[in-house]
């Protein structure tokens, strides 16, 4: 498929429109290995070499182990809530996997695995959902910007520091991440032209798993696909097999080879499917079944992967038993970092509001300061106290 | 509307279903609301509940449960994910006959629709000489005291409240949330409707077809219910001091005014119900009463509702004041982290020290306390030293 450009309008050609003729995503999603593990030719996108599909593998086992363990500790209680990508693992690896040190990720809440795999600590990751403070990591030690929790929004930023490292000369790539659901929103339509307008080195990457909670993917668009969206916007979009790792390292990688050598913005679409509730406080039965679910877990993006590296001789039970190793040594970090209670100081209300404190802020400092000596002094816990709050 | 989901006319009123109604049955605050739309939905078919995920999934907090079983997916129903889309659409929709209530899924979530509300909604009738009314309700599930994660406890009362044209409601108590619900509803103006969280789940015994009733008369006449929108309410009675709050923070002054009562101290709580309309009379009747007033509430206290009312209550009722009136509010940080949390809400102790320092040495001598004091200086009425307040 391609665009034809228009002939007898009578109006002259938008700029840039008929330069670019490859807009449209490919009709079916990009695919470089089978369900049952086969490759799966495409002549666009060769098949990444055996090193990366390994690596990816191990990624995957990783984050397959993570989302399970983060997923008992919220059932101990020991984080508030998790929304887990299990099932969507394929897209959380591959996008940290073809960014270099020097590129960003910006992610949302869902995409703890890809912060992961990106190298920052489990646990900082998990601060976040344990209820410590709004993100527990430095985001300019991995360049990767704090999970955004209102949607869309930071696409925007995305484009921002894209278009800052464009103005400064630096080498950098941007991958942006959002949901179906997200792409909705206006900033995503913001995003997406700014991009293109100031032709900036973003990679949009958006992974549609069917739901934004309970809503359907039909009920949130009548686009062809979400990447033909792109096209809108004078970028080119292209759709992507969502559990297949390959293929999102292909895709992806091109998009963020093409951003680096000066071509500007795209849009990734990867068709995957949430395997479990939004999180652990949505009741999935309510709109979608059984069977629908069932359905998804021959596609299992570990699966995959792990017929191909074996049946390739890639593989072996002893490489297998390093890898469950490695992510049993992760797992295990995190639930003793967890299990472990920490109280944030409570004075640490008061950090980083301003970089100079108002005199309002320093009254109310030490307002609270008094209430705590009163606390720590009081030999009998306070009467008063009705625990209304407390 | 389409046939199959009218069962009255459009334009016509019909008695509120009362067959699933029990007197005196213990009800939950979100089940009221929930009862209180499918009440108005069956007896006005122009009313339209939509937003995200309040279709088949009933909203993240089933307010919206069994109404597009119920009332079809015409008259109840999923938009995309896109809460400027959202509003925007209401208002079209009431410019054109129908009565629009949507859902912002929490609090910080309606910000994407801000530009909507606040030029739009609160200034269309206005613009237009009321040629256009916008009879519609924005329903935000508000602040905090869940231990959610960020974006979903901001009280933002304050930007609404401040923002003329728009009707700024906040229920505390069960009986309210159905009522006022109903009654917003009915209203030709814009609504804000703050849904108190951590409310949502407490349960009061209260008569329910005695409520109906009244709010059937209310529809049938046209008129107001007594003690509708607009009017506080005297949730404790009391003759030593006044606590004035509104939504999440009544529970709180309840609590405090009980413990008061075990220290011989005697407060009165007003429940605002709506802030605006602002009840100036019962306010002030019962500040001139017991010549103190402390106004609590959980959002950051500078430039807030909280310093409306101080300010409104150190005006009018300036010669019958002991004591400068004091808030007890939110500190001026972003909504923290849950952990933190427990911190920044003003809790019964906080409110108990504010109490404790409304000048009881000198009882009945407001005016020689304050004597000098120029109002017109503005911070004389409210400044109280040192002792940092809030
Ligand atoms: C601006 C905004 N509106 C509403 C929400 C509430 N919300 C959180 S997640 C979600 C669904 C998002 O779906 P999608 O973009 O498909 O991402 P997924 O959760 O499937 O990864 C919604 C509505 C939000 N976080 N931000």
């Amino acid at each position: 498929m391609t665009i034809s450009t228009p002939r007898h309008t009578g109006f002259p050609p938008s700029p840039g429109f008929a330069a670019d003729t490859g807009l449209l995503p490919s009709p079916v999603p990009v695919r470089l290995i089978d369900a049952d593990g086969a490759e799966h030719s495409d002549e666009r996108y060769p098949l990444p070499s055996g090193d990366s599909l390994l690596d990816a593998y191990a990624r995957l086992v990783a984050g397959r182990r993570v989302n399970d363990q983060a997923n008992a500790l919220v059932r101990q209680g020991r984080l508030a809530v998790y929304p887990s990508s299990h099932g969507q693992e394929a897209c959380q690896v591959a996008a940290a996997a073809v960014l270099q040190a020097r590129d960003w990720l910006f992610p949302t809440y869902r995409d703890s695995v890809a912060v992961m795999s990106r190298g920052v600590d489990p646990l900082q990751v998990l601060t976040l959902l344990r209820g410590d403070w709004h993100s527990g990591y430095d985001p300019y030690e991995h360049r990767v910007a704090p999970q955004a929790t209102p949607l869309a929004t930071q696409l925007l930023h995305a484009v921002g520091v894209a278009h800052a490292a464009k103005l400064k000369g630096e080498d950098t790539v941007v991958l942006a991440l959002c949901g179906d659901g997200a792409t909705s929103e206006g900033d995503f339509h913001e995003a997406l032209n700014f991009a293109a307008v100031f032709h900036v080195p973003v990679v949009f990457f958006v992974q549609n798993n069917e739901y934004a909670i309970s809503v359907p993917l039909r009920s949130q668009t009548v686009a062809p696909s979400l990447a033909h969206k792109a096209v809108g916007y004078g970028m080119p979009g292209e759709r992507v097999d969502g559990n297949d790792v390959a293929a999102l390292l292909a895709v992806l990688g091109a998009a963020v080879r093409r951003a680096r050598e000066g071509g500007g913005p795209s849009l990734v679409e990867a068709h995957t499917y949430r395997m479990q509730p939004h999180t652990n406080a949505d009741d999935a039965t309510r709109y979608r079944t059984a069977d629908e679910v069932q359905r998804w877990e021959p596609l299992d993006p570990l699966l995959r992967i792990r017929t191909f590296l074996r049946s390739s001789g890639l593989l072996d039970d002893a490489a297998e038993a390093g890898l469950a190793a490695d992510a049993e040594t992760v797992a295990t970090a995190m639930r003793d970092g967890l299990n472990a209670d920490v109280e944030p100081e409570p004075m640490a209300l008061f950090e980083h509001v301003y970089s100079r404190r108002t005199p309002q802020l320093a009254e109310q400092a030490e307002l609270l300061r008094s209430e705590l000596e009163r606390d720590a002094a009081a030999v009998e816990p306070d009467t008063r106290d009705t625990g209304a709050t407390r | 509307m389409a046939a199959t989901t009218t069962e009255v006319p459009p334009g016509t009123r019909q008695a509120a279903d009362t067959a699933d109604s029990t007197d005196n049955a213990p009800l939950t605050f979100a089940k009221a609301l929930n009862t209180a739309l499918a009440d108005e939905m069956a007896a006005d078919s122009t009313v339209v509940m939509f937003g995200e995920d309040v279709g088949p999934l009933g909203g993240v907090f089933r307010i919206t449960d069994s109404l597009t079983a119920r009332f079809g997916a015409e008259r109840c129903f999923d938009t995309p994910l896109a809460e400027s889309g959202i509003v925007g659409m209401a208002v079209g929709m009431a410019m054109n006959g129908l009565r629009p209530v949507v859902e912002m899924q929490f609090d910080a979530f309606a910000y994407p629709a801000f530009e909507q509300i606040v030029s739009h909604v609160a200034k269309m009738p206005n613009r237009t000489k009321a040629r256009i009314k916008l009879p519609m309700v924005i329903r935000i599930p508000y602040a905090g005291g869940i231990g959610g994660v960020e974006h979903h406890c901001d009280s933002s009362e304050s930007y609404y409240a401040h923002t003329p044209g728009l009707t700024v409601v906040a229920p505390a108590t069960v009986a309210d949330a159905y009522s006022l619900l109903r009654e917003a509803i009915r209203l030709d103006d814009p609504v804000i409707f703050l849904e108190p969280k951590k409310l949502y789940w407490t349960k009061e015994r209260v008569d329910l077809a005695g409520l109906r009733r009244a709010a059937d008369d209310a529809a049938q006449t046209g008129r107001s219910a007594a003690g509708g929108i607009g009017t506080a309410a005297v949730a404790r009675p009391g003759t030593d001091a006044t606590l004035i709050a509104y939504g999440p923070s009544v529970s709180t002054a309840l609590a405090a005014a009980a413990a008061a009562e075990v220290e011989g101290r005697s407060l009165e709580v007003i429940d605002l119900r709506s802030i605006v309309p602002y009840d100036d009379a019962t306010v002030d009747a019962s500040v001139r009463r017991t010549g103190r007033a402390v106004v609590i509430a959980e959002a950051p206290g500078f430039a807030s509702v909280a310093s409306e009312i101080a300010a409104r209550v150190s005006e009018r009722c300036f010669h019958s004041l002991a004591a400068p009136v004091r808030r007890v509010t939110g500190f001026d940080v972003p909504y923290p982290a849950p952990k933190l949390e427990h911190w920044f809400l003003p809790g019964v102790d906080r409110i108990l020290d504010a109490v404790d320092e409304l000048q009881w040495d000198e009882p009945g001598d407001g005016a020689d306390v304050l004597a000098g004091d120029s109002l017109a200086g503005g911070t004389a009425a409210v400044d109280t030293g040192s002792e940092g307040h809030l």
